[in-house]
Parts: C-alpha cells; sequence; structure tokens
C-alpha cells in the first residue's frame, strides 16, 4: 500500500472557443484547471462534485483518452501526459475505464463475445483456454450467464450492461479502472449489486479505482479517499471518514447537508441542519476571481476574491486535512446549523 | 444573429466559388480527356488552322489556365470581351461563353429556358407541399388506421414508380383516353394564364406525386417523434385541448425537419427536373441540359450546372435563415 | 364520513402492444388528504408514473391503453368523466411537474408564453397582459431572478435548476390542489436538489395543495412524505405513514431498497444488502406473489407465495405480503435492521 500507482500535478484541460466568422478563440471552458492529487496502489478514490465540476474530464484525463492543456500525469513513475496515441497503447492495458451509461458504450451491433474480446485482440494477449472460454470466465466473474456470448447488448437489462461493460474493463487485467458515474444509471437495488461487484473484483485482482460520481452516499461507501471538485478544482480531498465526520470546506459541508436523508423522523424533529447554496454554480468559462466558491459561499469575506486559497492542512486544527479554503470550517460550527437556510429571493 | 447571418451569406459565396472552379475544371479537362479541341468544336472540323488558331486567342484557349479561369470569373462577374485584334465581341455579364452548336450566348438561351422551369417547379412545390403534409399529418394522427395504412401505401407507390413511368401513364389516361386535358403544349403564363395553368396541371401532379410520397412519410415519422416528446405530454397536463396541443405545439417541432428538405429539393428543380421536362416536352433548363450532353455542348453544361448550382446553394442560404427564425436554439446559440 | 382529497379505488392500467399485455397497474389503492404529501417509491417499470399519468387522465390519448377504477378527486369521478371534464381539470384543479424539465418544455416558444398558455387556457376571458404579469409574479414566486427579462428566455437558456423552478411556476399558475411531481429532482444536482425540495414544500404550506412525489429516492420520499406507498411490478406492496414506514418496514422489497442505499447518516456498512435479480417484466409478471423470484423468504410458508398473488392489507400501516405480520417482524428486527 500508500506507493502511488497514479500522480497528477497541475493537472489542466481547456476546451477552446471559437467564435466569429473566423472562428478565432474567444475563450476556453476551463473544465479541468489545476488539480493535484494521486492514487495509491489498491485503494479507491472517490471523485465527487456536481455537474460541470470536472469530475469526468478529470477521469478522462487520468486514463489519456484527452490530451491534457497543461500539468502532468504521472503512471507507475512514467509521465504520461504527453504519450501518442500509439505509446499509450501499452499502457491501455494497466488503465481502463467504465462508463455511466450502458447504452452507448457498448455497440449494438456487436455480441458480447466480441464487445468483451475485442481489448485481448487488440492487445494480442494469449488467452491458453481460448478466447472464448476467456470471455466466458469473464462473464461469470461479473455475475453473467456464461451461455450468454452470443447475445447482442439490448437483450440485457440495463444493470446487465453495465456488468459487460466491467467485464471489458476487467479482461486485460488492469492496474486503475477509472469508473465514471458507473451506477448512475441504474435503479437503487442494481445500484447496490453493482457496487458490490466492483468491491468484490477490486479485492480479488488487487484493482485501484478512481470512482467518480455525483452521489456522496456511494461515494463514501465504496472509497478510502474522497475528493470534492468545484468547478475544474479540488476543493478538499482526505480519508473517507475523515471528510465526512469532519467537513472543513464549505461547499463540502453544505453538499452534504443537501443530501435526503431516509429518515422522516430527523426531518420532522428540524434536525436537518441544512446550508442550502443560493443561486446555480458559476461557468467555467470565467470563474471567479480567488476562490471558485466565495460567490455562493456564507463565510466569504474580501480575501477570498483576491487570493486562492491553497489546498493545505492547517497546523492549528487537529482534524485538519488538505482544504483549499481561507476560512474552512470548524467542528461546533458544523453542529450548530450556521447559517439560517436562506430561500433564494 | 447578425453574426450567424453573416457566416451563412460568406459560406454560401464560397461555395459559389468552388462550384465554379470544379466546372471550370470540367470544362478545361473533358476536351483534354476526350481528345477534342474546343475551338474545333466552334467552327467544325473543316476549317483551316489559321482560322481555328484565330477562334483560338478569341475565345483565349491559348492563355494559361488560370487566366483563363480569372476572365471565366470576370466574365460572370462584369462581363468580358472576346477580341482577336481588331474583331471584338462584347458578352454581357452574367457571361457564360457560346454554345458549340448555335453560338449563341448562353445566358439568355437559358434565361429563356428559366420560366418553363420556374413554372414546373413552384407549382409542383405548393402541390407537393400540401399533400405530403397533411396526408403525412393525418396519417400520424391516425397510426395504424386504415387511413393511415392508405396513405403509406400510395407513399410507397409514388416513390418506387419513376416518373417517365407515371407521367406517360397519367399522359395516357388524361389526356389520351378520357381528353380532359390537352397535348402538351406549354403555353406562357403571361400569355394566358388559364391555358398555363391547363397545360402545367399534368406536369405538376406528376412532379408531386414524386416529393409528396417522400414528403408523407417523412412528415409521419416526424410528428410521430414529435407526438412522444415529453413536452407534448406537459402541453396536455397543462390543459389545452387536442387542437391546440397538434396545431400549434406538434406541428411546430414537427414540421421544422420538412423545411431544410424542402428548400434543397425546391433548389435542386429550379436547375431543371430533367425527366420530368422530357416527358412533358417542357423547354426547360433540364430538357435544355438534355439536348446540351446529348450535342456535347459544353457552355451549355456548364450553364446549366453553374445556374443549378446557384440555385442550391441559395435555398441552402435561405432554409439556414429560416431554420434560425424557427429555432431558437439556433438563433441563440 | 366524506370522501378524502384524492381516493384511488382498484384503478388498473393496461396497455396493449404487440409482445403482449403490459400490465402497468393493478388494482391499485391510496388515498390522500388536501395540504399532505403521498410519496410513491418504485424502480422503473414499477407502475409509480402510470399511476400519477392516469389521475391526470393522460392515458385517454392512447388509444392502447385501458384504466379501470376509480379516481376520486374532490368529489368527482375521474376514471367514467368525460374528455372535456377531465381536462378542465388538468392544469386547473390538479397539475404535474416531469423529471426532466429541458425535454418537458417546448424548445421554441419562450418560458413566458409557455405559463401564459397554461394560466389562459383556464381562465378564458383573461387579456393578455393580466396573464403575462400572472406568469412573472408567478416566476418571482419561485425564486426565478429578474423575472420580467427571464420571461422572454427560452428553456434552452435555463441552468437545470431554473428550468425546473419556471416547470414549477407553470405548474403552480392555476393554484392547484393537487400537485403531482414526478422525480422533480432527479436530473437535478444534490444542492439544487434541496433547493427545489424546499421550494415544493413551501410553497405546498402557501396554498396547501396535496402533493404526490413520485421518486426511486427513499431520501426524498423521507423529506417530503406524510405517507408512502411503495411500488412493485405495477402493485402497491406497501403503504404506510412515512415515520412507521421507515422505521417498521414491512415487505422484504422494502427491506432490500433501504438495504441498498447508503446512508450518510449512519456508518459505513461492509456491504449493501441489495435485492437479489431484476425487476420483472409487466408483460409476463411472476406467478402468485410479483417478488418471490427475488424474495429470499418466498417458500417459507408452503407454497402460495408461488400461485397466489398476496392482497394488501387494511390498516393505517398496510402490506401484501404471504409472511405473518409476527415472522416479518422477528425478521426485520433479527436479519435485516442490524444490516441497515
Amino acid at each position: 500500500m500508500s506507493e502511488n500507482l497514479l500522480e497528477v500535478t497541475g493537472l489542466q484541460k481547456h476546451f477552446p472557443i471559437t467564435k466569429g466568422l473566423f472562428k478565432r478563440q474567444v475563450g476556453a471552458v476551463r473544465a479541468v484547471d489545476g488539480i493535484d492529487l494521486n492514487v495509491q496502489a489498491g485503494e479507491t478514490l472517490g471523485l465527487v462534485g456536481e455537474s460541470g465540476c470536472g469530475k469526468s474530464t478529470a477521469g478522462r484525463l487520468f486514463t489519456r483518452i484527452l490530451e491534457p492543456t497543461g500539468g502532468k500525469i504521472v503512471f507507475e513513475g512514467e509521465d504520461i501526459s504527453r504519450k501518442s496515441v500509439t505509446q499509450m497503447r501499452p499502457l491501455r492495458r494497466d488503465v481502463q475505464m467504465i462508463f455511466q451509461d450502458p447504452y452507448s458504450s457498448l455497440n449494438p451491433r456487436h455480441t458480447v463475445g466480441s464487445i468483451i474480446s475485442a481489448p485481448l485482440q487488440i492487445q494480442n494477449i494469449p488467452t491458453p483456454q481460448g478466447l472464448k472460454k476467456a470471455v466466458q470466465e469473464l462473464l461469470e466473474l461479473v455475475g453473467l450467464n456464461p451461455e450468454h456470448y452470443n447475445r447482442y447488448p439490448h437483450e440485457f437489462s440495463g444493470g446487465q450492461r453495465q456488468r459487460i461493460g466491467i467485464a471489458r474493463a476487467l479482461a486485460l487485467r488492469p492496474k486503475l479502472i477509472v469508473a465514471d458515474e458507473p451506477v448512475s444509471a441504474l435503479d437503487v437495488s442494481i445500484q447496490a449489486q453493482v457496487v458490490n461487484l466492483l468491491e468484490d473484483l477490486q479485492s480479488e485482482f488487487d484493482l485501484t479505482y478512481v470512482f467518480i460520481a455525483h452521489d456522496l452516499s456511494v461515494v463514501r461507501h465504496i472509497s478510502d479517499r474522497v475528493a470534492v471538485m468545484y468547478l475544474g478544482k479540488v476543493m478538499e480531498i482526505a480519508h473517507r471518514d475523515d471528510l465526512y465526520k469532519n467537513p472543513r470546506h464549505p461547499y463540502t459541508v453544505a453538499l452534504m447537508s443537501a443530501v435526503p436523508v431516509p429518515d422522516p423522523v430527523r426531518r420532522d424533529r428540524g434536525q436537518r441542519n441544512r446550508v442550502l447554496l443560493t443561486g446555480d454554480v458559476p461557468s467555467p468559462i470565467n470563474p471567479p476571481s480567488g476562490c471558485r466558491f466565495r460567490t455562493r459561499c456564507w463565510k466569504a469575506q474580501d480575501i477570498c476574491a483576491t487570493e486562492e486559497p491553497p489546498l493545505v492542512t492547517r497546523l492549528d486544527d487537529p482534524d485538519s486535512h488538505l482544504t483549499a479554503c481561507h476560512f474552512p470550517v470548524v467542528d461546533d460550527e458544523a453542529v450548530a446549523g450556521r447559517t439560517p437556510a436562506e430561500t433564494p429571493a | 444573429m447578425l453574426a450567424y447571418l453573416i457566416r451563412r451569406l460568406i459560406n454560401a459565396v464560397i461555395t459559389l466559388l468552388v462550384v465554379t472552379l470544379v466546372t471550370f475544371g470540367i470544362f478545361f479537362m473533358v476536351p483534354k480527356i476526350t481528345g477534342s479541341d474546343p475551338a474545333l468544336l466552334y467552327i467544325g472540323k473543316t476549317a483551316d488552322a489559321a482560322s481555328i488558331e484565330g477562334i483560338r486567342v478569341k475565345m483565349g484557349l491559348n492563355d494559361p489556365v488560370l487566366v483563363q479561369y480569372g476572365k471565366f470569373l470576370q466574365g460572370l462577374v462584369a462581363g468580358r470581351d472576346y477580341a482577336n485584334g481588331p474583331d471584338v465581341t462584347h458578352c454581357p455579364a452574367p457571361c457564360l461563353g457560346y454554345s458549340f452548336k448555335t453560338e449563341q450566348e448562353v445566358t439568355p438561351l437559358l434565361l429563356s429556358d428559366l420560366p418553363v422551369t420556374l413554372s414546373l417547379a413552384i407549382g409542383a412545390a405548393v402541390l407537393w407541399l400540401i399533400m405530403g403534409v397533411s396526408t403525412g399529418v393525418i396519417s400520424a394522427l391516425r397510426r395504424g388506421s386504415i387511413v393511415d395504412r392508405a396513405v403509406m401505401t400510395g407513399a410507397l407507390a409514388g416513390v418506387s414508380l419513376p416518373v417517365y413511368f407515371t407521367g406517360l401513364l397519367s399522359s395516357a389516361i388524361f389526356v389520351y383516353w378520357l381528353g380532359w386535358l390537352p397535348p402538351s403544349n406549354y403555353v406562357p403564363f403571361l400569355e394566358s394564364p388559364a391555358e398555363w395553368f391547363v397545360q402545367m396541371l399534368l406536369p405538376w401532379i406528376t412532379l408531386a406525386f414524386l416529393f409528396a410520397a417522400t414528403y408523407a412519410r417523412l412528415t409521419r415519422a416526424n410528428m410521430l417523434e414529435t407526438l412522444g416528446e415529453d413536452y407534448i405530454r406537459t402541453a396536455r397536463a397543462k390543459g389545452l385541448g387536442e387542437r391546440t396541443v397538434i396545431g400549434k405545439h406538434a406541428l411546430r417541432s414537427g414540421l421544422t425537419p420538412i423545411v431544410t428538405i424542402f428548400g434543397l429539393d425546391l433548389g435542386a428543380l429550379l436547375g431543371g427536373a430533367v425527366l420530368t421536362e422530357n416527358v412533358f416536352n417542357l423547354r426547360g433548363l433540364g430538357y435544355q441540359a438534355l439536348q446540351a450532353i446529348r450535342g456535347n455542348d459544353l457552355p451549355v453544361i456548364l450553364g446549366v450546372t453553374l445556374i443549378a448550382a446557384f440555385f442550391i446553394v441559395i435555398a441552402n442560404l435561405i432554409v439556414d435563415l429560416v431554420y434560425g427564425v424557427i429555432d431558437p436554439r439556433v438563433r441563440l446559440g | 364520513m366524506s370522501r378524502p382529497f384524492l381516493e384511488v379505488k382498484d384503478l388498473t392500467v393496461r396497455f396493449e402492444t404487440d409482445d403482449g399485455i403490459v400490465q402497468a397497474v393493478t388494482e391499485s389503492n391510496f388515498s390522500l388528504e388536501a395540504g399532505k404529501t403521498l410519496g410513491i417509491v418504485g424502480e422503473s417499470g414499477s407502475g409509480k408514473s402510470v399511476t400519477s399519468l392516469a389521475i391526470l387522465g393522460l392515458h385517454r390519448t392512447r388509444s392502447n391503453a385501458k384504466v379501470s377504477g376509480e379516481i376520486w378527486l374532490d368529489d368527482q369521478e375521474l376514471v367514467t368523466a368525460t374528455n372535456d371534464d377531465v381536462r378542465a381539470l388538468r392544469g386547473g384543479k390538479m397539475a404535474m411537474i416531469f423529471q426532466d424539465p429541458l425535454s418537458a418544455m417546448h424548445p421554441y416558444f419562450t418560458v413566458g408564453a409557455q405559463i401564459v398558455e397554461a394560466y389562459r387556457v383556464h381562465h378564458p376571458g383573461v387579456n393578455k397582459k393580466v396573464a403575462r404579469e400572472r406568469a412573472i409574479d408567478m416566476l418571482a414566486r419561485v425564486g426565478i431572478p429578474q423575472p420580467a427579462r427571464r420571461f422572454n428566455d427560452y428553456a434552452h437558456q435555463f441552468s437545470g435548476g431554473m428550468r425546473q423552478r419556471a416547470m414549477i411556476a407553470m405548474a403552480l399558475v392555476n393554484d392547484p390542489k393537487l400537485l403531482i411531481a414526478d422525480e422533480p429532482t432527479t436530473a437535478l444536482d444534490v444542492t439544487v436538489q434541496a433547493q427545489i425540495l424546499d421550494l415544493i414544500r413551501d410553497l405546498q404550506e402557501e396554498f396547501g395543495s396535496a402533493v404526490i412525489m413520485i421518486t426511486h429516492d427513499l431520501g426524498v420520499v423521507a423529506e417530503l412524505a406524510d405517507d408512502v406507498v411503495v411500488m412493485y411490478g405495477g402493485k402497491i406492496i406497501e403503504r404506510g405513514p412515512a415515520v412507521d414506514l421507515f422505521q417498521r418496514p414491512q415487505h422484504p422489497y422494502t427491506w432490500g431498497l433501504l438495504g441498498s442505499m447508503p446512508r450518510l447518516d449512519r456508518d459505513v456498512r461492509d456491504r449493501l444488502t441489495p435485492v437479489k435479480g431484476s425487476p420483472p417484466s409487466l408483460i409476463n409478471l411472476p406467478s402468485g406473489c410479483a417478488f418471490h423470484p427475488r424474495c429470499p423468504y418466498a417458500g417459507r410458508n408452503g407454497d402460495r407465495s408461488f400461485t397466489e398473488t398476496p392482497v394488501l392489507g387494511g390498516g393505517v400501516h398496510a402490506v401484501a405480503c404471504h409472511l405473518p405480520a409476527e415472522e416479518r417482524t422477528r425478521l426485520f428486527q433479527e436479519e435485516v435492521a442490524p444490516n441497515l
């Protein structure tokens, strides 16, 4: 453990916006705008945030499906941030991705057998037991009937399709799997089945996961460490229990307080302590100066507009962890219910 | 919206430029490939070397290719002079050169054919739009009913039967057998609107039948898709009557794709409906084109091609603009 | 005793398709008082949305749909009412908001125009100016900044949260007595979801409407609902007051739903305890109890689970399960609750 499989420093991805007759670039969507984090071998790093925070883009950068605008991605000590498609090919064995939508990420005209065996063939992996047998073993591994080898994706339910996607990612026995919202399109009970499957596979094959999701409860359940993203930046990163018990960034606090809890008693006793954020997430084309969260933050002061807070641990707080905030939340404050829930006018 | 408009306009101009380049390239290359000499085509094989050379100089055939293309463009925009010493012939803009066959200027020749083509295309377009869209909508609303099945069977026939078959068949029935309509003989609208109408009726119906079939199928598919949209459910949930739901909410988006295809179809037809014009002996651009191809009359072919391309590009431009008006997502990004 | 504000009796909805008859909703019974909120929970294909569309009479335009049973809204029966009578109620006395506000709004009409249209269809005498003022009022009421300016915007120019607010404004423009919200926050981010749920709660208090909240998210239900109905395979399998249902859930499927959810208010569990298998096909429902292929307790009391459809019992907290009540209580306390 604790050896870094993936190290990311200053990672950026800007998508250019062009305008006018000559398509000149007038700006950029700063989807990922300078993030530092690392993923240790064998762990699950949760990447959580609302839509547009850049978590999916970050995942696509880690797997080098996208080329970074700036920064460095180091996988197993090797800098892969500028590698070409051909140079990346051997690395594809080690890094795989699972996607959100099991409907659109499987080619409807290919049988499940050929979908799962494709990575094996592309990478010329020898299968001593035969390709078909290898695929059937994979199908069995993810809880599908190996006899359904010749069926097409549309013959499977949503949950089963996600299992096919997992089998495909698993075929090359990768070290790192980046899972982008792998369960959000699934029904609640199927979601839990897939989460359990991912956990089982992790312990069986020593997998390392980057688990990208917007659902804080699922991320908490599956992750060892969690990074909270907002507008292309990491706001807070910590071990799961530290983060969920002692959130330090006001955004994390707000995010967690917004999650509905299946306990009507708490509601009736008025124990919700909800921090209602006003307004919407600002545009990633023109992120606010200084701290990006300041426009929606109830603790914001003048310095927040001028100075971007670094991602640091504070020495004066025993429960502190990497947080990018000038005025991090402290414990008793978190319990007291903070600012009254403000209804947007 | 203004930037959108200007961008479209510039696109259109560039497209037209490319079309002139390609057509001119063909004009220049075809004699090379077939081993014929444009000068000879003008003057006839019996001419002596001196007069052939004279034609070459006058038509500019000895100039480098780029100069020839430049002069060709100049002729289109500003007109040009063909000169061999004191022998000067002025060809006013838009100059498309001279026919090999008749040695007439191509532009007036084609312009005189245009009213016939316009009459045919626009009349048919009105007809097929009404026929196609209305049957398509009814078919979609009565999906699975006998009406729907009848319309779709008819549409299948319309799509699969070629114009020269339906055209000849309808002529045989309505002109020769029943005698309801006179044999085809085009009468200009300004001469006698009534006769013009009677003369055009059969060509219109024949051409419209073909297109109406496609439009009926397309409209039906679009309407069915729109009727399944969430916002149609919302419209019903608001308590709107079915008439408003269909007439206002569904038609508005169901018919939008029709605009695109209609613009392109009409644009293409304005360049000449070759089959229909020939079947009904209408001397329009399509008729002219066929004659020119038969006679290897390159300048006329070139002219017809350019006019057709011009109409298609213009139609495309109009479609884009109409789209900007209909769909706020296009207009406002 | 007078009828409840909304009473649904033996509601059954069938769709005839080429593949067979879809048994979308089967003999559904529930009621709702004015000012209260009913949560309908279930996974996709459980019949929860079909139920709500049936109340609004929106299956009437589908020629292959068959709706039977009774729906009483404020002492008026809706299943047998004429199309015009139901249409007059739709968007007036009862209104609905949908899951995806972008696709639920017409892309070619401004948001304002769509709200005005909703208002004028139920207030035919009102002129455009008054309707416009009313629409701007509503936009302001649901928390849309600069409502007069946003009136002229199109749906695609709104953010997801603002769009859902506009949708709510449109639904509430005629002061409906019943508001049906079909997964109103599923497409939204969690902080925006919290805003919208608060908004719905505030507006309900202000207008005193009854609300039906349809969702797959037990958390959302717990936030709003007074009573909860759990649906599975087109049938109600459990029904009861929210607090009771969350504290003493009775049906093994409800246990499975709770076991599937990681929760922020509890310690992290080693494993989730979901229901095995997948939801049934509504064309080919399993015999007996539709849940039996996925139920860990099926067959405990002889063959009844496989042959006999359990009936939703009476009482405040009702359940459709063959297991005896005492055994269910014991199972929940000993086997299920420790794993939640």
